[in-house]
């Protein structure tokens, strides 16, 4: 009896650490490094940490919807591109109020994740098929609007303050947390909620998890897959608006493989590449896991191109421990 | 010079939830076919699967060839010399019939694959079988029939001392199938062991030497097929003890009719099935495997589109394109597969029952009301008393028999008027089949109306008010409850090219 209960105590004890995991492994990274360098763990070190996964946070945001639905979407980096694109066009060339920028960013990365998913939903391209086109498009677009050459903001404008500035210190000093990782944040509490208490949120578990049961129950599979890449695109249309203010400038080269950092940061986060399973709490985390690791390696001076293999080395692992934990919790 | 083959004693398989066989015994002599009959859920496949080295035991013994061995997977179950063809098609479509043959076991010159000799071989293997076939055909172009006929030859390829055919004729013509008995005479003079699964009544007396029985998971009895009567054996499959009732008819019946359905039509599959739903009436649908019951439940939900045909509901017309166009009008089809057309086996069970009503369940931007949620599967977990330790169990742990309660209430949860039923029962227990029973009942009796499609004829018999029989995507049959014999029902089941009822489909 004794035996018993100790061992189910075990189990339990097992289960929460193995779903703490990233968590504990971006704890683990932070202890790491700043016993390897006194500039780690430093306030503006950690703020740099924060602004450089702010892009690909709301990236993998986006990214968490659709990999949820049972799909993936390669174009969110060149949409992001787009995105930035089009509030520059907004602001610089038609003059506009900041706030139409930001608009313009937002609608764009919409309605690019509705045109995805009415060509999976309606056209039944495959996924992978069907974003890679968008990929291009949005990249092909962006190039052609800007005519090859970045689109900078006028300094008037402020546009760079959306992202840079910082609501936070004016109101409690000295805490400057730049506006972009607020928004973040705010984005990645918004997703939370839509993901775990709307209709939407629900239907893309239920579309990932088995699709032709969710269509026999009577989901119109068209309308909620289009609904669920176009929330993914907003998510993505929100970075182009910080990587915009980033640069105070859009970049229209900028944006290829932007994805698969995206991906990378969904995945490390627990979210499952066949659908049904993610949350967004765990892509944060797996975002800043590998803008952690990618900063402390180069406080440490290890050389970029080391740096990249090792990030895919986190990645592979990151899977593998998730393998193990879903043989653990199944047995 | 022992000449059993195969000596299988003891033979307990449990799967999830289920009981499949239990302390089961099997034995096949050299030279002997041996059919083995039981109702759908008997264990007859779990049965032979182990023998084939797919599933493993959990308890008995299994002999072979006078040794007592382990079969640990297919691989090894072939090498041995035990071959089995399936009864789903397990061949890769866009491979030929010669690479799928030799799959795993190519002939090879100079490490690299000898087609010719594999064509060759197969070839061989085709005029043995008097099969007029191309070797290098793509398996994806051939007719369900010529793909049976290519896995039947991957099974002798192996020259097996044991041949194991699960439900062969199923898909096969009647020419066919007399070619593929002719081989089976042939293999059986040259000294293999034969079992032979079939749901075909008749064809135990054309083939068989001997019959064993299964009925739930349970061994019954082992015969000698010319000394027994086909009603005998139907009687030792059914058993005497679960299927006693008849079925619950109210006494005054509705003539009110919920559905119509005419002239529904697609390719070959459907050809011009027209019938009526009344109100509060159970409507059982039977005929054998692909006699287009499933597809003509599929075309009215939507699930399939159709060449032709109408829909009526309550008198009026109506255009079903999709499922959600049936759900709005208050249709549930369960599918005779929940796994996969069913549930989301990885999310919890409140969110698969309701799963249809999500949206009734939010207000404005989406917000789901969680709390509403809860209430209404809690009410629904109890109502038909679906045992999990909690509401957020995931689908894939419960057992078949509460999965498909899960189904079922998904559609209460829905408040459906129209319910499709697919094998409800297939894969589940007993004592959950019961359940299922007097639930369906019980739903009639609140004016429900109830599609029934079950290959299991006592049940159809059982529960049904009516019965609607259908051969080769035909309706043949109309029986009322008083009319619905296991003969009547064979009879027009069988009924090929719209008429002339097999002699042979009448028990003898």
């Amino acid at each position: 009896m004794k035996a018993n209960s100790s061992t189910q105590q075990k189990k339990t004890g097992a289960d929460t650490i193995q779903r703490l995991m990233a968590f504990g492994a971006l704890i683990i990274l932070f202890v790491v490094f700043s016993l390897a360098s006194p500039y780690f763990f430093t306030l503006s070190n950690v703020i740099g940490i924060l602004v450089s996964t702010a892009v690909n946070g709301l990236l993998a945001i986006g990214v968490t919807f659709i990999i949820i639905s049972g799909g993936i979407d390669l174009s969110v980096g060149t949409v992001m591109t787009l995105s930035a694109v089009m509030a520059a066009v907004t602001v610089r060339n038609w003059g506009m109020p900041n706030i139409f920028g930001v608009l313009a960013a937002v609608l764009t990365g919409t309605f690019a994740g509705a045109v995805n998913g009415l060509m999976v939903s309606k056209l039944k391209l495959p996924p992978f098929i069907a974003t890679l086109g968008m990929l291009n498009v949005a990249r092909g677009l962006s190039l052609v609007i800007t005519d090859l050459s970045p689109i900078y903001f006028p300094l008037e404008t402020g546009w760079n303050r959306i992202a840079m500035g910082s609501v936070l210190g004016t109101i409690i000093p000295g805490f400057d947390i730049p506006n972009g990782v607020l928004i973040m944040f705010g984005s990645a509490l918004v997703a939370g909620l839509i993901l775990s208490k709307t209709v939407i949120g629900r239907y893309a578990f239920a579309i990932g998890s088995n699709e032709e049961a969710a269509r026999l129950s009577g989901l119109n599979i068209v309308l909620w897959k289009t609904a669920i890449y176009a929330v993914g695109g907003l998510f993505v249309g929100i970075g182009g608006v910080i990587i915009a203010a980033r640069l105070n400038s859009a970049q229209p080269a900028l944006g290829l493989g932007y994805e698969l950092d995206a991906i990378a940061a969904a995945v490390i986060g627990g979210v499952s590449l066949s659908g049904g399973e993610g949350n967004i709490l765990g892509t944060i985390i797996g975002a800043f896991i590998i803008s952690t690791l990618t900063n402390g390696l180069r406080i440490l001076s290890v050389p970029q191109e080391w740096q990249i293999v090792v990030t895919g080395l986190i990645i592979l692992s990151a899977v593998y421990l998730d393998i193990l934990r879903k043989k653990a919790s199944a047995n | 010079m022992n000449d059993t083959l195969v000596l299988m004693e003891g033979i307990d398989k449990r799967f999830p939830g289920v009981q499949a066989l239990k302390g089961c015994q099997f034995n096949l002599q050299r030279g002997e076919v041996h059919a083995l009959v039981g109702e759908n859920g008997a264990g007859k496949s779990t049965l032979m699967k182990i023998l084939a080295g797919i599933y493993q035991v959990d308890g008995g013994t299994i002999t072979f060839k006078g040794e007592q061995v382990t079969i640990p997977n297919p691989h090894t179950a072939q090498t041995m010399g035990i071959s089995m063809v399936h009864q789903e098609l397990n061949l890769m479509s866009h491979l030929t019939a010669a690479q799928n043959i030799f799959i795993g076991r190519e002939p090879t010159k100079s490490f690299l694959i000898d087609e010719n000799t594999q064509n060759n071989k197969t070839k061989e293997i085709f005029e043995l079988m008097n099969l007029n076939l191309d070797p290098t055909m793509r398996v994806s172009k051939m007719t369900v029939a010529k793909q049976q006929m290519v896995e039947i030859a991957k099974a002798l390829s192996f020259n097996a001392d044991v041949l194991i055919f699960d439900e062969p004729s199923g898909a096969l013509t009647d020419v066919e199938t007399a070619e593929l008995f002719r081989i089976i005479r042939q293999l059986k003079a040259e000294g293999t062991g034969i079992i032979y699964i079939t749901h075909r009544m008749e064809e135990l007396k054309e083939i068989s030497d001997r019959i064993t029985v299964l009925r739930d998971g349970l061994y019954v009895n082992t015969v000698n097929t010319r000394e027994t009567s086909i009603n005998e054996i139907i009687n030792m499959m059914v058993g005497r003890v679960i299927y006693e009732s008849s079925p619950e008819i109210p006494e005054e019946r509705s003539q009110e009719i919920v559905l119509e359905v005419k002239n529904l039509s697609r390719g070959n599959e459907l050809k011009d099935v027209s019938f009526q739903l009344m109100k509060g009436e159970i409507l059982g649908f039977a005929g054998l495997i692909g006699a287009g019951r499933t597809e003509t439940a599929r075309a009215i939900f939507g699930a399939d589109p159709v060449d032709s045909g109408e829909v009526f509901i309550n008198g009026k017309p109506v255009h079903i394109k999709r499922p959600s166009d049936a759900v709005a009008h208050d249709i549930a089809y369960l599918s005779e597969d929940r796994k996969r057309y069913g549930l989301c086996l990885s999310l919890d069970l409140k969110t698969n029952i309701v799963l249809p009503i999500y949206q009734k369940l939010s207000s404005v931007l989406g917000w789901v009301k969680d709390k509403r949620a809860y209430t209404i599967s809690k009410n629904i977990v109890d109502q038909l008393s679906i045992r999990t330790p909690s509401l957020e169990q995931k689908a894939k742990n419960l057992s078949g028999g509460n999965q498909q309660k899960v189904v079922v209430g998904k559609w209460l949860a829905k408040d459906a008027d129209i319910l499709i039923f697919d094998e409800p029962t297939r894969g589940i227990d007993v004592g959950a089949k019961q359940e299922i029973y007097s639930l369906l009942n019980e739903l009639a009796a609140q004016g429900k109306s109830i599609i029934m499609i079950s290959s299991e004829l006592p049940e159809i018999i059982r529960m049904s008010h009516r019965v609607i029989v259908m051969c080769e995507g035909r309706v043949t049959g109309n029986l009322d409850y008083s009319e619905a014999t296991q003969e009547n029902i064979m009879k027009f089941a069988t009924m090929r090219n719209g008429g002339n009822a097999k002699k042979s489909a009448q028990p003898s």
